[in-house]
C-alpha cells in the first residue's frame, strides 16, 4: 500500500508511527516524575481551604483515585488516555480537554505572534547586520540583540508593564480581555489585540535576539561561499544576490531553530502568562503544578508533546523545501 | 514602636473589645460625602478559589467572593455580632437547644424564597458531613427542626456554648438553597462553582484563569442596597503586576497582603491609596516556630525557652514586616476579644541567657560550632513565612544552634509536616476565626488523626489541656469559659508546644475612590452592600 503513497504522506505516516512511542514514553516518565514530588491535589486543595479533618480528607482522596498504588492509578490512565479521555481536573472542576480547550486558543495566539515578529524581524535584522558587518548599524543591531537576549522575561515583562501601563497608560496592565466591558466585533477583535502587545514583545525579543544573532553570523558565512562570488561574478545583482543565492541557504541553520525552540517558547510563556495574567496553558501549567492537578498536567505536556512532534514534522518538511538536496526518506 | 505599631495595638485593643468607635484607626473614616450609586470594583486576588461555597469550602478566599453572593446567617460587626439571615437566637438552659429566627421576605437570586429548609438541610447535609472545621463543630448536632418557615430549632446531644455557636456562624454558617442541592452529588453540584445566594450581588460568571464577575441584584432585602453595578475579583499570581495593576488603576483593593512589602511600604506614602491592617480582626495570623517534639533536644523545655530567649521579636517585627504586627502571647491573640489576656509568661530578647540556658541543657557549643543541627520547613505562604524562616535560623545561629531550611512548596509542606513529621521546626501561621474552639485550640489538642493540616501533630500532648480544652469547649458561662482559655493561654506560653511568636493581621491597600470600606472585623468576607465608588 505504502509504495503507492506520495512520498510525503507515506513519510508522515512513519513519522507518525515513530511519534507513538515518543509520546507514550514522554507520558509514563512524566507521569511517574510527577509522582515523586510531595503532596498530591488533596494536600493543595487542604492547604488552600487553611485545613480539613482527616476524614474529609480521606474522602476526597478516595474520591479522587489516590488511595490507589500508583501503578494502578498510571495503568488507569493510560487506558483512559487510549482513547483521548484526558481525565477530570479536580482543581477546576471540569474535564481537562475543556480546561484545556479554553486555554490553548491564548498560548496558541501568544506563540504566533511572538514567534513569528522574532522570526522576521530576527531574520531581517540579522541579514542588514551581516551586510553592513561592522558598520554602526551592525554594532547597533548587535548590541540591542545582547541586550534582548540577556534581559529574563519576568524583568522586561516587568518594566514593559511599568512604563506603558503605569506611567503612560496606553496599555492594559493584563488579562486577554476588557472585564465587564461586552465589547463585541472588530471592537473586542482590537481590545485582546491591546491586551496581547506587552506579553508578545516580552516573549518575542528574547527569541528575537537569538534569530538575529544566528541570521548574522549565518548569512556571513554563506556569502563568504564560491557560489556567491561565481554569481556576482556573473553579474547578479546585488539584491536578487541576496534573495535568491545567500538568504535561502543562510536560512537554513535558522529554520532548524525555530523547530527546536518551540517547545521552549512553549516554556517561556509560562512566565509571561502569570506576569501578564493571560488565561493560557503556560500559566495553566504553573497553577498545575502548584496545585498537583495531575490530570491536567499530564494533559497540558500530551499536547506540548504533539506540537512539538508536528512542528518537528513541518520543519523537517520546509526543510526540504528550503534545500532541495534534503530527501525526505 | 513607630507608628504603625501604635496604630495597629490600638487596633487589636479596641477591636478586642468589640467597640464600635474603631473606624478612625487604620483607614480614613468615610467622611460625609455623599453616596454615589453604581460603577464597578475591580478587587485583586492572589489565587484562584476552585469551589464558590461557602457551605462546603470554609476558606478565607472563598470568602472573598462568595460573601457578596451568598450571606450567613450571622456577620461580624466592630458593634458586635450582626443580624443577617438571622435575625434573633437563644440557646436553652440545658445547652442542647439553639433557637433561630429567620429573615422572612428573602428571596434566594433565582427568585425562591429562603426559609428554615434551607438552613435544615444546609447544616445536616452540608455544615455537619462536608464543611472544613464545621465537621467537628456540629458532630454532635442531632437534628434541625422547622415549627414554621422562619424558625429553625438546632437540636444537639451534648451542649453546645451559644457564643461559640454564634461566633463560628460568620465563617460556618451559609445555608446554600435546598432547591438546587438537594437530591443531588453535592460536591459536584453545578452551583458550587456558580452560587445562588441572597447577597447583594449576583453571580454572573468565573472565567477560569482571569476573573469572576458578579452584578447588582436589584431585589436585595436590604432596600437601597447595594450601591455598586458590579464587583470583579481578579486573579493576578504575581504580585509586581498586582501593584502595577493598582497603580495604573485597574484594580481598587488588594487585600490579605497581595502585594509586596516593599510596595506595602511604597503605597502607603501615596496619596492615592489608603494601606491598613483594619478589617482583618477576625483574620489575625500568627507567624510562628513549630516543634516536633520527638526530637529529643526539642523535647526538653529548657532548649524551647532558651530558642525563644534567642529570637528578637521587634526587631523582626520592624524589618520584616515593616511595624505591621505585634509580639504574640499564646493561641489566643489580642482580637480574641474576652476570651484574651496578655498576663502569660514572656520571653524577652536575650541571647546570652539563651546560651547559658543551653549550656545547662546539656548543648555546651561542640567542635564544628555549634551545639546541635535542626532542619526547618518554612511553609510556603508568602514572603512574611520565608523571610521569618531565613530571621530564625539567623537568630539560632547566633546561640549555637544550626538550622538548615529546607524549601518546599505547599503540598510538600504539608506532607512534609504534618504527614510524615520529617523536619525538627517548622513555621507557618494560623488563622484565628472568632473563637479559639474552632481555630487555635487544634494546635494544642493531641489526638488528631495523622495528617491532618493545621492541627497538633508535633508529638507533644498534654493530658490537662487536653481536658482543659474539651471543657471549654463546651462551658456555657461566658465569663467561666474565658478563664478557662486565659489558663490554657497561660499554660502554652509556660510549657512552649509551640512559639506563637508574632501575631499580625493581614494588610490592604485599597484605592482612595473607595468609600465605607474596612468597616467591619472580617470586610473582605462581608458583602460589601454599602461600599461605593467615586465615578
Amino acid at each position: 500500500m505504502t509504495l503507492h503513497m506520495p512520498p510525503i504522506l507515506s513519510y508522515a505516516l512513519r513519522r507518525l508511527v515513530q511519534a507513538i512511542p515518543v509520546v507514550i514514553l514522554i507520558m509514563i516518565g512524566t507521569f511517574l516524575l510527577l509522582k515523586l514530588a510531595p503532596g498530591d491535589t488533596v494536600d493543595a486543595l487542604v492547604g488552600d481551604m487553611g485545613g480539613a479533618d482527616a476524614a474529609f480528607i480521606a474522602r476526597l482522596r478516595a474520591e479522587y483515585g489516590l488511595d490507589q498504588p500508583v501503578w494502578v492509578q498510571l495503568w488507569r490512565y493510560m487506558v483512559k488516555l487510549a482513547s483521548f479521555d484526558f481525565g477530570w481536573s479536580f482543581v477546576y472542576e471540569q474535564p481537562v480537554s475543556t480546561v484545556l480547550m479554553e486555554r490553548l486558543g491564548t498560548t496558541l495566539m501568544l506563540m504566533a505572534s511572538s514567534l513569528s515578529i522574532a522570526f522576521v524581524a530576527g531574520i531581517v535584522l540579522g541579514a542588514i547586520a551581516a551586510r553592513r558587518a561592522y558598520s554602526a548599524t551592525d554594532n547597533l543591531i548587535s548590541v540591542l540583540g545582547l541586550v534582548f537576549y540577556a534581559t529574563p522575561s519576568f524583568f522586561l515583562s516587568l518594566m514593559l508593564m511599568l512604563v506603558f501601563s503605569v506611567k503612560l497608560g496606553w496599555l492594559p496592565v493584563g488579562g486577554i480581555k476588557t472585564i465587564a466591558a461586552f465589547y463585541t466585533g472588530w471592537d473586542h477583535v482590537w481590545d485582546v489585540v491591546r491586551h496581547l502587545i506587552m506579553p508578545t514583545a516580552a516573549l518575542s525579543l528574547i527569541y528575537l535576539a537569538f534569530y538575529l544573532r544566528l541570521m548574522r553570523a549565518s548569512v556571513m558565512e554563506v556569502a563568504d561561499l564560491d557560489y556567491v562570488r561565481t554569481a556576482r561574478a556573473k553579474g547578479a545583482r546585488e539584491g536578487r544576490l541576496m534573495t535568491h543565492h545567500i538568504m535561502r541557504n543562510a536560512l537554513l541553520p535558522v529554520v532548524t531553530l525555530l523547530g527546536l525552540q518551540f517547545s521552549t517558547v512553549l516554556g517561556g510563556s509560562i512566565v509571561v502568562e502569570t506576569i501578564f495574567t493571560l488565561p493560557g496553558l503556560g500559566q495553566l501549567a504553573y497553577q498545575s503544578v502548584v496545585q498537583r492537578d495531575m490530570n491536567t498536567l499530564m494533559g497540558i505536556i500530551f499536547l506540548c508533546a504533539i506540537i512539538v512532534v508536528v512542528v518537528n514534522f513541518l520543519t523537517d518538511l520546509l526543510y526540504a523545501r528550503l534545500d532541495s538536496r534534503i530527501e525526505l526518506a | 514602636m513607630n507608628w504603625k505599631m501604635k496604630n495597629m495595638s490600638l487596633t487589636l485593643a479596641v477591636t478586642g473589645a468589640l467597640s464600635g468607635a474603631l473606624s478612625t484607626v487604620g483607614f480614613a473614616a468615610a467622611a460625609e460625602e455623599e453616596v454615589q450609586k453604581g460603577g464597578t470594583v475591580v478587587v485583586h486576588m492572589i489565587s484562584e478559589q476552585r469551589i464558590l461555597n461557602p457551605g462546603l469550602r470554609a476558606s478565607t478566599g472563598v470568602y472573598n467572593i462568595t460573601g457578596k453572593i451568598m450571606e450567613p446567617l450571622i456577620d461580624k460587626s466592630y458593634d458586635g455580632y450582626e443580624p443577617v439571615l438571622a435575625t434573633d437566637w437563644s440557646g436553652s438552659e440545658d445547652g442542647k437547644t439553639i433557637t433561630l429566627k429567620l429573615r422572612e421576605e428573602v428571596n434566594w437570586h433565582d427568585g425562591e424564597p429562603f426559609t428554615c429548609d434551607d438552613v435544615a438541610f444546609s447544616a445536616m447535609e452540608l455544615w455537619k458531613k462536608l464543611l472544613n472545621y464545621s465537621s467537628a463543630l456540629q458532630a454532635n448536632l442531632e437534628s434541625v427542626d422547622c415549627p414554621d418557615p422562619h424558625t429553625a430549632v438546632f437540636n444537639y446531644s451534648k451542649p453546645m456554648p451559644l457564643e461559640l455557636f454564634v461566633a463560628a456562624m460568620p465563617d460556618l454558617g451559609h445555608p446554600v438553597p435546598k432547591h438546587l442541592y438537594e437530591g443531588t452529588d453535592i460536591l459536584k453540584n453545578e452551583y458550587n462553582t456558580a452560587p445562588v445566594g441572597t447577597g447583594p450581588f449576583k453571580f454572573v460568571e468565573y472565567q477560569r484563569g482571569q476573573y469572576v464577575l458578579a452584578e447588582k441584584n436589584k431585589d436585595y432585602w436590604r432596600e437601597g442596597y447595594p450601591y455598586l453595578d458590579r464587583v470583579v475579583w481578579r486573579f493576578i499570581k504575581d504580585k509586581s503586576a498586582a501593584a502595577a495593576a493598582l497603580e495604573a488603576g485597574e484594580v481598587q483593593e488588594s487585600g490579605f497582603i497581595g502585594v509586596s512589602m516593599a510596595d506595602v511600604e511604597r503605597f502607603s506614602k501615596d496619596d492615592s491609596f489608603s494601606v491598613g491592617t483594619m478589617g482583618y480582626e477576625n483574620n489575625v495570623a500568627h507567624s510562628t516556630v513549630e516543634f516536633n517534639h520527638r526530637n529529643p533536644i526539642l523535647a526538653d523545655l529548657k532548649v524551647r525557652q532558651a530558642m525563644y530567649h534567642g529570637l528578637d521579636i521587634d526587631y523582626a517585627i520592624n524589618t520584616i514586616m515593616h511595624g505591621f504586627a505585634k509580639p504574640g502571647r499564646g493561641p489566643v491573640p489580642s482580637a480574641g476579644g474576652i476570651n484574651y489576656t496578655d498576663d502569660v509568661p514572656t520571653y524577652d530578647y536575650d541571647p546570652e541567657l539563651a546560651k547559658q540556658m543551653l549550656d545547662e541543657a546539656g548543648y555546651p557549643v561542640k567542635d564544628d560550632g555549634y551545639r546541635f543541627h535542626l532542619r526547618h520547613r518554612p511553609a510556603p505562604w508568602g514572603e512574611y513565612t520565608q523571610l521569618w524562616a531565613e530571621y530564625y535560623a539567623q537568630a539560632m545561629k547566633e546561640i549555637g544552634i544550626d538550622v538548615e531550611i529546607l524549601t518546599n512548596d505547599a503540598p510538600g509542606f504539608l506532607n512534609g509536616v504534618y504527614r510524615d513529621h520529617d523536619f525538627d521546626t517548622a513555621n507557618g501561621w494560623h488563622q484565628f476565626r472568632s473563637d479559639p474552639a474552632v481555630s487555635t485550640m487544634v494546635w494544642l489538642r493531641s489526638g488528631q488523626p495523622e495528617g491532618t493540616p493545621w492541627t497538633n501533630q508535633f508529638g507533644w500532648k498534654s493530658d490537662e489541656i487536653d481536658q482543659m480544652i474539651d471543657d471549654a469547649a463546651s462551658e456555657l458561662d461566658v465569663e467561666k469559659r474565658a478563664a478557662m482559655y486565659h489558663e490554657i493561654q497561660a499554660k502554652a506560653m509556660a510549657e512552649l508546644p509551640v512559639i506563637f511568636a508574632i501575631e499580625h493581621p493581614f494588610i490592604s491597600v485599597t484605592s482612595k475612590k473607595l468609600h465605607n470600606h474596612h468597616n467591619t472585623p472580617r470586610w473582605n468576607s462581608s458583602s460589601w452592600y454599602d461600599l461605593w465608588i467615586e465615578q
